[in-house]
Protein backbone atom coordinates (compact mmCIF):
# COMPACT_ATOMS: atom_id res chain seq x y z
CA UNK A 1 0.00 0.00 0.00
CA UNK A 2 1.61 3.31 -1.04
CA UNK A 3 1.69 6.04 1.62
CA UNK A 4 2.11 8.86 -0.87
CA UNK A 5 0.13 12.05 -0.37
CA UNK A 6 -2.24 13.05 -3.13
CA UNK A 7 -0.75 14.72 -6.19
CA UNK A 8 -1.72 18.16 -7.50
CA UNK A 9 -3.98 16.41 -9.99
CA UNK A 10 -5.70 14.45 -7.21
CA UNK A 11 -6.23 17.67 -5.27
CA UNK A 12 -7.64 19.43 -8.34
CA UNK A 13 -10.01 16.56 -9.02
CA UNK A 14 -11.30 16.53 -5.45
CA UNK A 15 -11.76 20.30 -5.35
CA UNK A 16 -13.66 20.20 -8.68
CA UNK A 17 -15.92 17.46 -7.34
CA UNK A 18 -17.07 19.62 -4.45
CA UNK A 19 -17.03 22.88 -6.37
CA UNK A 20 -14.21 24.63 -4.53
CA UNK A 21 -11.52 26.63 -6.32
CA UNK A 22 -8.68 26.34 -3.83
CA UNK A 23 -7.93 24.51 -0.61
CA UNK A 24 -8.13 27.85 1.21
CA UNK A 25 -11.79 28.06 0.18
CA UNK A 26 -12.45 25.13 2.50
CA UNK A 27 -11.46 27.31 5.45
CA UNK A 28 -13.28 30.49 4.46
CA UNK A 29 -15.54 30.18 7.49
CA UNK A 30 -12.62 31.25 9.69
CA UNK A 31 -12.81 35.06 10.08
CA UNK A 32 -9.93 36.83 8.33
CA UNK A 33 -8.80 38.54 11.53
CA UNK A 34 -8.13 35.16 13.12
CA UNK A 35 -5.90 33.97 10.28
CA UNK A 36 -2.14 34.39 10.68
CA UNK A 37 0.64 34.10 8.11
CA UNK A 38 3.50 33.30 10.41
CA UNK A 39 4.27 32.11 13.91
CA UNK A 40 6.25 34.45 16.13
CA UNK A 41 9.29 32.97 17.77
CA UNK A 42 9.37 29.83 15.66
CA UNK A 43 12.74 29.56 13.92
CA UNK A 44 13.13 28.85 10.22
CA UNK A 45 13.31 25.29 8.99
CA UNK A 46 16.66 23.54 9.33
CA UNK A 47 18.26 20.83 7.23
CA UNK A 48 18.63 17.30 8.61
CA UNK A 49 22.36 17.89 9.03
CA UNK A 50 21.82 21.12 10.95
CA UNK A 51 19.14 19.70 13.22
CA UNK A 52 21.18 16.56 13.98
CA UNK A 53 24.10 18.75 15.01
CA UNK A 54 21.89 20.96 17.18
CA UNK A 55 20.33 17.99 18.93
CA UNK A 56 23.71 16.32 19.53
CA UNK A 57 25.01 19.51 21.10
CA UNK A 58 21.94 19.88 23.29
CA UNK A 59 22.06 16.22 24.36
CA UNK A 60 25.72 16.63 25.32
CA UNK A 61 24.71 19.42 27.69
CA UNK A 62 22.93 16.80 29.81
CA UNK A 63 26.30 15.18 30.49
CA UNK A 64 26.29 11.97 32.52
CA UNK A 65 25.54 13.12 36.05
CA UNK A 66 24.85 10.84 38.98
CA UNK A 67 21.07 11.18 39.33
CA UNK A 68 19.29 11.07 42.69
CA UNK A 69 16.09 12.77 41.51
CA UNK A 70 12.84 10.84 41.55
CA UNK A 71 9.65 12.82 42.15
CA UNK A 72 7.63 10.88 39.60
CA UNK A 73 10.19 9.64 37.05
CA UNK A 74 12.83 7.11 38.01
CA UNK A 75 16.15 5.97 36.59
CA UNK A 76 16.12 2.18 36.46
CA UNK A 77 18.37 -0.28 34.71
CA UNK A 78 16.86 -1.18 31.35
CA UNK A 79 18.16 -4.47 29.96
CA UNK A 80 19.67 -4.01 26.48
CA UNK A 81 17.18 -6.49 25.04
CA UNK A 82 14.21 -4.23 25.83
CA UNK A 83 14.87 -1.56 23.23
CA UNK A 84 16.67 -3.96 20.86
CA UNK A 85 13.37 -5.81 20.55
CA UNK A 86 11.06 -2.79 20.82
CA UNK A 87 12.81 -1.04 17.92
CA UNK A 88 12.55 -4.01 15.55
CA UNK A 89 10.56 -3.07 12.47
CA UNK A 90 7.66 -5.29 13.52
CA UNK A 91 7.13 -3.26 16.71
CA UNK A 92 8.48 0.16 15.85
CA UNK A 93 5.27 2.18 15.77
CA UNK A 94 3.43 4.29 18.30
CA UNK A 95 0.04 3.26 16.98
CA UNK A 96 -2.23 0.33 16.51
CA UNK A 97 -2.51 0.23 12.73
CA UNK A 98 -5.71 0.78 10.84
CA UNK A 99 -7.36 -2.58 10.26
CA UNK A 100 -5.90 -3.38 13.67
CA UNK A 101 -6.83 -7.05 13.53
CA UNK A 102 -4.47 -7.52 10.58
CA UNK A 103 -1.62 -6.85 13.03
CA UNK A 104 -2.12 -9.74 15.42
CA UNK A 105 1.39 -9.39 16.89
CA UNK A 106 0.79 -5.79 17.90
CA UNK A 107 -2.55 -6.66 19.45
CA UNK A 108 -1.10 -9.65 21.29
CA UNK A 109 1.67 -7.47 22.72
CA UNK A 110 -0.90 -5.03 24.09
CA UNK A 111 -3.00 -7.91 25.40
CA UNK A 112 0.05 -9.28 27.26
CA UNK A 113 0.74 -5.77 28.60
CA UNK A 114 -2.86 -5.47 29.85
CA UNK A 115 -2.60 -8.89 31.52
CA UNK A 116 0.59 -7.91 33.36
CA UNK A 117 -0.75 -4.52 34.49
CA UNK A 118 -4.00 -6.02 35.78
CA UNK A 119 -1.95 -8.58 37.71
CA UNK A 120 0.24 -5.84 39.25
CA UNK A 121 -2.71 -3.66 40.24
CA UNK A 122 -5.04 -6.48 41.30
CA UNK A 123 -7.87 -5.15 39.14
CA UNK A 124 -9.92 -6.76 36.38
CA UNK A 125 -9.27 -4.84 33.18
CA UNK A 126 -6.60 -2.58 31.71
CA UNK A 127 -6.63 -0.28 28.73
CA UNK A 128 -3.84 -0.10 26.17
CA UNK A 129 -2.25 2.94 27.94
CA UNK A 130 -2.66 6.70 28.29
CA UNK A 131 -0.28 9.61 27.68
CA UNK A 132 1.31 9.70 31.14
CA UNK A 133 0.53 9.40 34.82
CA UNK A 134 -0.70 12.96 35.26
CA UNK A 135 -3.21 12.93 32.41
CA UNK A 136 -4.11 9.43 33.61
CA UNK A 137 -5.41 10.96 36.84
CA UNK A 138 -7.56 13.41 34.86
CA UNK A 139 -8.98 10.53 32.81
CA UNK A 140 -9.59 8.51 35.97
CA UNK A 141 -11.45 11.40 37.61
CA UNK A 142 -13.67 11.90 34.57
CA UNK A 143 -14.24 8.16 34.44
CA UNK A 144 -15.21 8.11 38.11
CA UNK A 145 -17.82 10.80 37.48
CA UNK A 146 -19.28 8.76 34.61
CA UNK A 147 -19.20 5.58 36.68
CA UNK A 148 -20.66 7.04 39.87
CA UNK A 149 -23.97 8.44 38.69
CA UNK A 150 -25.53 8.12 42.14
CA UNK A 151 -23.23 10.88 43.34
CA UNK A 152 -24.44 14.38 42.61
CA UNK A 153 -21.11 15.82 43.66
CA UNK A 154 -18.31 16.74 41.27
CA UNK A 155 -15.75 17.08 44.04
CA UNK A 156 -12.65 14.89 43.85
CA UNK A 157 -10.71 14.67 47.12
CA UNK A 158 -6.97 14.09 46.98
CA UNK A 159 -5.04 12.40 49.77
CA UNK A 160 -2.09 14.64 50.70
CA UNK A 161 0.38 12.27 49.02
CA UNK A 162 -0.92 12.90 45.51
CA UNK A 163 1.79 14.32 43.22
CA UNK A 164 1.06 18.07 43.00
CA UNK A 165 1.91 18.12 39.29
CA UNK A 166 -0.74 15.42 38.71
CA UNK A 167 -3.28 17.55 40.60
CA UNK A 168 -2.47 20.58 38.44
CA UNK A 169 -2.77 18.60 35.21
CA UNK A 170 -6.05 17.02 36.36
CA UNK A 171 -7.45 20.46 37.17
CA UNK A 172 -6.36 21.80 33.78
CA UNK A 173 -8.02 18.92 31.91
CA UNK A 174 -11.08 18.15 34.04
CA UNK A 175 -11.64 21.48 35.80
CA UNK A 176 -13.38 22.91 32.74
CA UNK A 177 -15.83 19.99 32.91
CA UNK A 178 -17.08 21.01 36.33
CA UNK A 179 -14.84 18.84 38.50
CA UNK A 180 -13.08 20.31 41.52
CA UNK A 181 -9.97 18.86 43.14
CA UNK A 182 -9.29 19.48 46.82
CA UNK A 183 -6.47 18.15 48.98
CA UNK A 184 -7.23 16.53 52.32
CA UNK A 185 -5.03 17.88 55.16
CA UNK A 186 -1.50 16.58 55.66
CA UNK A 187 -0.07 15.67 59.03
CA UNK A 188 3.16 17.70 59.20
CA UNK A 189 5.11 15.04 61.06
CA UNK A 190 4.18 12.00 58.92
CA UNK A 191 3.54 13.58 55.51
CA UNK A 192 0.42 11.43 55.34
CA UNK A 193 -3.25 12.14 55.94
CA UNK A 194 -3.99 14.03 59.15
CA UNK A 195 -5.77 11.45 61.32
CA UNK A 196 -9.23 12.62 62.30
CA UNK A 197 -9.57 14.82 59.22
CA UNK A 198 -11.94 12.46 57.40
CA UNK A 199 -15.24 14.30 57.53
CA UNK A 200 -18.32 12.10 57.69
CA UNK A 201 -20.39 14.79 55.98
CA UNK A 202 -18.17 14.91 52.90
CA UNK A 203 -19.79 13.82 49.63
CA UNK A 204 -16.98 13.45 47.11
CA UNK A 205 -17.58 11.66 43.82
CA UNK A 206 -14.10 10.14 44.07
CA UNK A 207 -11.14 10.01 46.42
CA UNK A 208 -7.60 9.77 45.04
CA UNK A 209 -4.91 7.98 47.06
CA UNK A 210 -1.29 7.78 45.96
CA UNK A 211 0.89 4.96 47.28
CA UNK A 212 3.82 5.41 47.81
CA UNK A 213 3.06 9.10 48.36
CA UNK A 214 4.78 11.85 46.37
CA UNK A 215 7.28 12.22 49.22
CA UNK A 216 7.91 8.47 49.37
CA UNK A 217 5.98 7.76 52.56
CA UNK A 218 3.46 4.94 52.97
CA UNK A 219 -0.15 6.00 53.47
CA UNK A 220 -2.87 4.09 55.38
CA UNK A 221 -4.61 3.23 52.12
CA UNK A 222 -7.04 0.71 53.64
CA UNK A 223 -8.59 3.21 55.99
CA UNK A 224 -9.03 5.95 53.38
CA UNK A 225 -10.42 3.45 50.87
CA UNK A 226 -13.06 2.21 53.31
CA UNK A 227 -13.98 5.76 54.33
CA UNK A 228 -14.36 6.81 50.68
CA UNK A 229 -16.59 3.84 49.88
CA UNK A 230 -18.72 4.54 52.96
CA UNK A 231 -19.20 8.09 51.62
CA UNK A 232 -20.41 6.75 48.27
CA UNK A 233 -17.22 7.77 46.45
CA UNK A 234 -15.14 5.73 44.03
CA UNK A 235 -11.50 5.21 44.93
CA UNK A 236 -8.77 6.09 42.44
CA UNK A 237 -5.36 4.66 43.24
CA UNK A 238 -2.14 6.15 41.91
CA UNK A 239 0.71 3.68 42.29
CA UNK A 240 4.28 3.41 41.07
CA UNK A 241 4.23 0.10 39.15
CA UNK A 242 7.66 -0.92 40.52
CA UNK A 243 6.29 -0.65 44.06
CA UNK A 244 3.40 -2.96 43.20
CA UNK A 245 5.83 -5.90 43.08
CA UNK A 246 6.16 -5.60 46.88
CA UNK A 247 3.25 -3.48 48.15
CA UNK A 248 -0.44 -4.41 48.40
CA UNK A 249 -2.17 -4.11 45.02
CA UNK A 250 -4.82 -1.33 44.78
CA UNK A 251 -7.45 -3.98 43.99
CA UNK A 252 -6.96 -5.27 47.55
CA UNK A 253 -7.00 -1.95 49.41
CA UNK A 254 -9.55 -1.90 52.24
CA UNK A 255 -12.64 -4.07 52.30
CA UNK A 256 -13.50 -3.75 48.62
CA UNK A 257 -10.40 -2.47 46.86
CA UNK A 258 -9.79 0.62 44.78
CA UNK A 259 -12.14 1.02 41.82
CA UNK A 260 -9.65 2.52 39.37
CA UNK A 261 -5.85 2.50 39.38
CA UNK A 262 -3.63 4.72 37.27
CA UNK A 263 -0.08 5.94 37.25
CA UNK A 264 3.13 6.59 35.43
CA UNK A 265 4.45 3.63 33.46
CA UNK A 266 7.92 5.13 32.87
CA UNK A 267 9.69 3.05 35.56
CA UNK A 268 8.91 -0.05 33.47
CA UNK A 269 11.68 0.12 30.89
CA UNK A 270 11.30 3.68 29.61
CA UNK A 271 14.39 5.91 29.90
CA UNK A 272 14.19 9.32 31.63
CA UNK A 273 15.09 11.04 28.33
CA UNK A 274 14.57 14.61 29.55
CA UNK A 275 10.90 14.06 30.42
CA UNK A 276 9.34 11.91 27.78
CA UNK A 277 7.80 10.21 25.97
CA UNK A 278 6.43 8.19 28.87
CA UNK A 279 3.10 6.38 29.20
CA UNK A 280 0.27 6.17 31.67
CA UNK A 281 -1.41 2.98 32.75
CA UNK A 282 -5.00 2.53 33.84
CA UNK A 283 -6.94 -0.43 35.22
CA UNK A 284 -10.36 -0.78 36.81
CA UNK A 285 -12.95 -3.16 38.15
CA UNK A 286 -15.01 -4.99 35.54
CA UNK A 287 -18.16 -3.04 36.43
CA UNK A 288 -16.57 0.22 35.21
CA UNK A 289 -15.09 -1.07 31.97
CA UNK A 290 -17.59 0.75 29.75
CA UNK A 291 -16.52 4.06 31.27
CA UNK A 292 -12.85 3.39 30.59
CA UNK A 293 -11.04 5.65 28.12
CA UNK A 294 -8.75 4.37 25.39
CA UNK A 295 -8.34 1.14 23.53
CA UNK A 296 -8.83 -2.30 25.02
CA UNK A 297 -7.56 -5.47 23.35
CA UNK A 298 -9.53 -8.67 23.91
CA UNK A 299 -8.71 -12.30 23.26
CA UNK A 300 -11.21 -14.18 21.14
CA UNK A 301 -11.50 -17.07 18.68
CA UNK A 302 -11.87 -16.73 14.93
CA UNK A 303 -14.33 -18.54 12.69
CA UNK A 304 -12.03 -21.57 12.59
CA UNK A 305 -11.84 -21.68 16.39
CA UNK A 306 -8.24 -20.41 16.49
CA UNK A 307 -7.25 -17.93 19.20
CA UNK A 308 -6.88 -14.33 18.09
CA UNK A 309 -6.84 -10.78 19.40
CA UNK A 310 -9.23 -7.95 18.64
CA UNK A 311 -10.10 -4.39 19.61
CA UNK A 312 -12.94 -4.74 22.05
CA UNK A 313 -15.69 -2.51 23.47
CA UNK A 314 -14.99 -0.01 20.71
CA UNK A 315 -18.40 1.62 21.09
CA UNK A 316 -16.85 3.74 23.90
CA UNK A 317 -14.38 5.22 21.45
CA UNK A 318 -14.37 8.39 19.43
CA UNK A 319 -14.54 6.83 15.97
CA UNK A 320 -17.93 5.36 16.92
CA UNK A 321 -19.25 7.42 19.80
CA UNK A 322 -18.05 10.78 18.41
CA UNK A 323 -18.44 13.64 20.91
CA UNK A 324 -19.93 11.28 23.51
CA UNK A 325 -16.81 9.10 23.54
CA UNK A 326 -15.29 8.33 26.94
CA UNK A 327 -12.14 10.16 25.82
CA UNK A 328 -10.25 11.32 22.76
CA UNK A 329 -7.41 8.98 23.71
CA UNK A 330 -6.71 6.10 21.33
CA UNK A 331 -3.41 4.25 21.04
CA UNK A 332 -1.05 7.05 22.02
CA UNK A 333 1.99 5.51 23.68
CA UNK A 334 2.11 2.11 21.96
CA UNK A 335 5.87 1.98 21.57
CA UNK A 336 6.49 2.74 25.26
CA UNK A 337 3.98 0.03 26.14
CA UNK A 338 5.84 -2.42 23.95
CA UNK A 339 9.05 -1.64 25.82
CA UNK A 340 7.28 -1.98 29.17
CA UNK A 341 5.85 -5.35 28.15
CA UNK A 342 9.29 -6.63 27.21
CA UNK A 343 10.78 -5.16 30.40
CA UNK A 344 8.18 -6.87 32.60
CA UNK A 345 8.55 -10.14 30.68
CA UNK A 346 12.34 -10.14 31.13
CA UNK A 347 12.27 -9.27 34.82
CA UNK A 348 9.23 -11.26 35.85
CA UNK A 349 7.49 -10.48 39.12
CA UNK A 350 10.52 -11.67 41.13
CA UNK A 351 12.87 -9.46 39.14
CA UNK A 352 10.60 -6.45 39.59
CA UNK A 353 10.41 -7.15 43.33
CA UNK A 354 14.22 -7.33 43.42
CA UNK A 355 14.41 -3.92 41.72
CA UNK A 356 11.97 -2.52 44.28
CA UNK A 357 13.81 -3.99 47.28
CA UNK A 358 17.22 -2.91 46.05
CA UNK A 359 15.92 0.63 45.49
CA UNK A 360 14.34 0.74 48.96
CA UNK A 361 17.62 -0.47 50.48
CA UNK A 362 19.72 2.05 48.55
CA UNK A 363 17.43 4.91 49.52
CA UNK A 364 17.57 3.87 53.19
CA UNK A 365 21.37 3.81 52.97
CA UNK A 366 21.40 7.24 51.31
CA UNK A 367 19.03 8.67 53.93
CA UNK A 368 21.16 7.27 56.76
CA UNK A 369 24.30 8.79 55.22
CA UNK A 370 22.82 12.20 54.53
CA UNK A 371 21.13 12.52 57.94
CA UNK A 372 24.50 11.84 59.59
CA UNK A 373 25.42 15.34 58.37
CA UNK A 374 24.82 18.14 60.83
CA UNK A 375 21.96 20.21 59.34
CA UNK A 376 20.22 17.36 57.47
CA UNK A 377 17.38 15.37 58.98
CA UNK A 378 14.34 13.38 57.92
CA UNK A 379 11.35 15.62 57.18
CA UNK A 380 8.80 12.92 58.01
CA UNK A 381 8.87 10.02 60.43
CA UNK A 382 7.76 6.54 59.43
CA UNK A 383 8.67 4.07 56.69
CA UNK A 384 9.21 5.12 53.10
CA UNK A 385 9.59 3.41 49.75
CA UNK A 386 12.47 4.34 47.41
CA UNK A 387 12.30 8.05 48.06
CA UNK A 388 12.76 10.11 51.20
CA UNK A 389 12.12 13.77 52.09
CA UNK A 390 14.88 15.59 53.99
CA UNK A 391 14.82 18.86 55.91
CA UNK A 392 17.89 21.06 55.43
CA UNK A 393 19.02 23.87 57.70
CA UNK A 394 19.61 26.14 54.70
CA UNK A 395 18.00 26.96 51.32
CA UNK A 396 17.86 23.97 48.97
CA UNK A 397 18.57 25.65 45.63
CA UNK A 398 22.22 26.67 46.34
CA UNK A 399 22.92 23.18 47.72
CA UNK A 400 21.57 21.58 44.54
CA UNK A 401 23.64 23.97 42.44
CA UNK A 402 26.77 23.08 44.36
CA UNK A 403 26.02 19.37 43.91
CA UNK A 404 25.37 19.85 40.18
CA UNK A 405 28.73 21.56 39.87
CA UNK A 406 30.19 18.28 41.21
CA UNK A 407 28.18 16.28 38.64
CA UNK A 408 25.49 15.13 41.08
CA UNK A 409 21.75 15.72 40.58
CA UNK A 410 20.99 15.85 44.28
CA UNK A 411 17.21 15.58 44.31
CA UNK A 412 13.99 17.50 43.91
CA UNK A 413 13.40 20.79 45.77
CA UNK A 414 10.09 20.28 47.61
CA UNK A 415 9.85 23.89 48.80
CA UNK A 416 7.16 24.93 46.34
CA UNK A 417 5.07 21.78 46.81
CA UNK A 418 4.68 21.56 50.58
CA UNK A 419 2.07 23.64 52.41
CA UNK A 420 4.59 25.31 54.75
CA UNK A 421 7.39 25.50 52.16
CA UNK A 422 10.61 25.27 54.08
CA UNK A 423 13.94 23.82 53.02
CA UNK A 424 12.90 20.35 51.94
CA UNK A 425 14.67 18.03 49.51
CA UNK A 426 13.31 14.79 48.05
CA UNK A 427 16.01 12.22 47.25
CA UNK A 428 15.85 8.82 45.58
CA UNK A 429 18.42 6.07 45.04
CA UNK A 430 17.23 3.31 42.72
CA UNK A 431 18.97 -0.02 42.09
CA UNK A 432 21.20 1.76 39.55
CA UNK A 433 23.20 3.38 42.36
CA UNK A 434 26.14 1.49 43.83
CA UNK A 435 27.36 1.79 47.40
CA UNK A 436 30.22 3.91 46.06
CA UNK A 437 27.76 6.25 44.27
CA UNK A 438 25.83 6.74 47.50
CA UNK A 439 29.02 7.35 49.47
CA UNK A 440 30.12 9.90 46.84
CA UNK A 441 26.86 11.80 47.24
CA UNK A 442 27.02 11.72 51.05
CA UNK A 443 30.63 12.89 51.20
CA UNK A 444 30.06 15.63 48.63
CA UNK A 445 27.05 16.82 50.59
CA UNK A 446 29.10 16.79 53.78
CA UNK A 447 31.76 18.96 52.14
CA UNK A 448 29.13 21.39 50.87
CA UNK A 449 27.61 21.66 54.33
CA UNK A 450 30.96 22.52 55.87
CA UNK A 451 31.93 25.01 53.13
CA UNK A 452 31.26 28.65 53.97
CA UNK A 453 29.35 29.37 50.73
CA UNK A 454 26.18 27.50 51.58
CA UNK A 455 26.25 27.89 55.35
CA UNK A 456 22.92 28.19 57.02
CA UNK A 457 21.82 31.72 57.71
CA UNK B 1 -41.18 -2.37 7.04
CA UNK B 2 -40.99 -2.05 10.79
CA UNK B 3 -43.78 -2.71 13.24
CA UNK B 4 -45.57 0.37 14.62
CA UNK B 5 -48.24 -0.10 17.32
CA UNK B 6 -51.08 2.43 17.08
CA UNK B 7 -51.55 2.97 20.83
CA UNK B 8 -48.12 4.55 21.42
CA UNK B 9 -46.60 7.98 20.94
CA UNK B 10 -43.20 8.47 19.32
CA UNK B 11 -40.28 10.88 19.09
CA UNK B 12 -38.16 11.93 16.13
CA UNK B 13 -35.23 10.25 17.96
CA UNK B 14 -36.98 6.87 17.60
CA UNK B 15 -38.18 6.41 21.13
CA UNK B 16 -41.70 5.21 21.92
CA UNK B 17 -43.83 6.12 24.90
CA UNK B 18 -46.84 4.37 26.45
CA UNK B 19 -49.15 6.06 28.96
CA UNK B 20 -49.98 3.55 31.69
CA UNK B 21 -53.21 3.49 33.75
CA UNK B 22 -51.39 4.62 36.90
CA UNK B 23 -50.26 7.84 35.20
CA UNK B 24 -46.68 6.68 34.64
CA UNK B 25 -45.11 6.51 31.20
CA UNK B 26 -43.11 3.59 29.80
CA UNK B 27 -40.34 4.38 27.32
CA UNK B 28 -38.39 2.23 24.88
CA UNK B 29 -36.81 2.43 21.44
CA UNK B 30 -38.71 1.66 18.27
CA UNK B 31 -38.47 -1.40 16.06
CA UNK B 32 -36.82 0.82 13.45
CA UNK B 33 -34.17 1.93 16.00
CA UNK B 34 -33.29 -1.58 17.18
CA UNK B 35 -33.09 -2.78 13.60
CA UNK B 36 -30.78 0.10 12.61
CA UNK B 37 -28.50 -0.53 15.62
CA UNK B 38 -28.25 -4.29 15.14
CA UNK B 39 -27.69 -6.82 17.90
CA UNK B 40 -27.52 -5.00 21.21
CA UNK B 41 -24.76 -6.01 23.61
CA UNK B 42 -25.23 -3.55 26.44
CA UNK B 43 -27.75 -1.14 27.89
CA UNK B 44 -26.72 1.54 30.35
CA UNK B 45 -29.71 2.35 32.54
CA UNK B 46 -30.35 5.45 34.66
CA UNK B 47 -30.75 5.32 38.42
CA UNK B 48 -34.25 5.09 39.91
CA UNK B 49 -35.32 8.51 41.27
CA UNK B 50 -33.07 10.25 38.77
CA UNK B 51 -34.73 13.31 37.25
CA UNK B 52 -34.67 13.69 33.48
CA UNK B 53 -35.36 16.61 31.18
CA UNK B 54 -37.30 16.32 27.94
CA UNK B 55 -34.69 15.60 25.26
CA UNK B 56 -31.97 14.91 27.85
CA UNK B 57 -29.76 11.79 27.98
CA UNK B 58 -31.47 8.99 29.84
CA UNK B 59 -29.87 5.69 28.81
CA UNK B 60 -27.36 4.32 26.32
CA UNK B 61 -27.91 1.36 24.02
CA UNK B 62 -24.80 -0.25 22.60
CA UNK B 63 -24.61 -2.67 19.71
CA UNK B 64 -21.59 -4.35 18.19
CA UNK B 65 -21.23 -1.45 15.79
CA UNK B 66 -22.55 1.63 17.56
CA UNK B 67 -23.58 3.18 20.84
CA UNK B 68 -26.49 5.55 20.93
CA UNK B 69 -28.12 7.73 23.54
CA UNK B 70 -31.74 7.18 24.47
CA UNK B 71 -33.32 10.56 25.20
CA UNK B 72 -36.13 11.19 27.65
CA UNK B 73 -39.18 12.02 25.51
CA UNK B 74 -40.75 14.01 28.34
CA UNK B 75 -39.51 15.51 31.59
CA UNK B 76 -40.01 13.48 34.73
CA UNK B 77 -38.56 11.19 37.36
CA UNK B 78 -37.37 7.64 36.76
CA UNK B 79 -39.62 5.31 38.78
CA UNK B 80 -38.42 1.99 37.34
CA UNK B 81 -35.76 0.62 35.00
CA UNK B 82 -35.83 -2.68 33.15
CA UNK B 83 -33.07 -4.50 35.01
CA UNK B 84 -33.54 -7.59 32.85
CA UNK B 85 -31.76 -5.69 30.06
CA UNK B 86 -28.50 -5.74 32.02
CA UNK B 87 -28.16 -9.48 31.52
CA UNK B 88 -30.06 -9.79 28.27
CA UNK B 89 -29.96 -6.62 26.15
CA UNK B 90 -31.14 -8.50 23.07
CA UNK B 91 -34.64 -8.49 24.53
CA UNK B 92 -34.86 -5.05 22.91
CA UNK B 93 -34.12 -6.61 19.51
CA UNK B 94 -36.69 -9.35 20.04
CA UNK B 95 -39.52 -7.39 21.64
CA UNK B 96 -38.89 -3.62 21.42
CA UNK B 97 -42.43 -2.61 22.42
CA UNK B 98 -42.96 -5.23 25.14
CA UNK B 99 -40.33 -6.91 27.31
CA UNK B 100 -37.75 -4.61 25.76
CA UNK B 101 -39.04 -1.49 27.54
CA UNK B 102 -36.21 0.56 29.06
CA UNK B 103 -37.48 3.07 31.62
CA UNK B 104 -40.72 4.01 33.39
CA UNK B 105 -41.13 7.72 34.16
CA UNK B 106 -43.40 9.70 36.43
CA UNK B 107 -44.19 12.69 34.19
CA UNK B 108 -43.37 16.11 35.55
CA UNK B 109 -43.29 19.26 33.47
CA UNK B 110 -42.24 19.51 29.84
CA UNK B 111 -44.14 17.07 27.61
CA UNK B 112 -41.65 17.40 24.75
CA UNK B 113 -42.49 17.07 21.06
CA UNK B 114 -44.33 13.80 20.63
CA UNK B 115 -45.45 12.25 17.36
CA UNK B 116 -48.58 10.27 16.58
CA UNK B 117 -48.13 6.85 14.93
CA UNK B 118 -49.02 8.42 11.58
CA UNK B 119 -46.56 11.26 12.01
CA UNK B 120 -43.78 8.86 13.03
CA UNK B 121 -44.61 6.61 10.06
CA UNK B 122 -44.30 9.66 7.82
CA UNK B 123 -40.87 10.34 9.33
CA UNK B 124 -39.78 6.76 8.65
CA UNK B 125 -41.07 6.97 5.07
CA UNK B 126 -39.02 10.11 4.59
CA UNK B 127 -35.91 8.42 5.98
CA UNK B 128 -36.35 5.44 3.69
CA UNK B 129 -37.02 7.49 0.56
Amino acid sequence: MPFIPHTDDDTREMLDAIGAKTIDDLFDEIPAELMIDSLDGVPDAMSEMEISRLMRERAAMDGAPLCFIGAGAYEHHIPQAVWDIATRGEYYSAYTPYQAEASQGTLQTIYEYQSMITELTGLDVSNASLYDGASGLAEAALMAVRGNRKAKSRQVLLAPGVNPAYARVAMAIAGSQGLTFDYLPMNPSTGNLEPGSLDDDAEPVAVVIQQPTFTGTLEDVDRITDWAHARGALVIAIANPTSLAVLKAPGHWGENGADIACGEGQPLGVPLSSGGPYFGYMTCKQQHVRQMPGRIIGRTTDLEGKPGFTLTLQAREQHIRRSKATSNICTNQGLMVTAATIYMSLLGIDGLAAVARQSVGNTARLAAGLTSIDGVERLFEGPCFHEVALKLDRPVAPVLEALAARNILGGYDLGADLPDGGNALLVCATETKTGADIDTYVETMREIFTSPLTQSA
Amino acid sequence: MSELPGDLQYTSDHEWLRREDDGSVTVGITDHAQSALGDLVYVELPEVNQEVEAGGDMAVVESVKAASDVYAPIAGTVVAVNDALSDDPEVINNDPYGDGWIVRLEPGGDEGDLLSPDAYQALLDELES
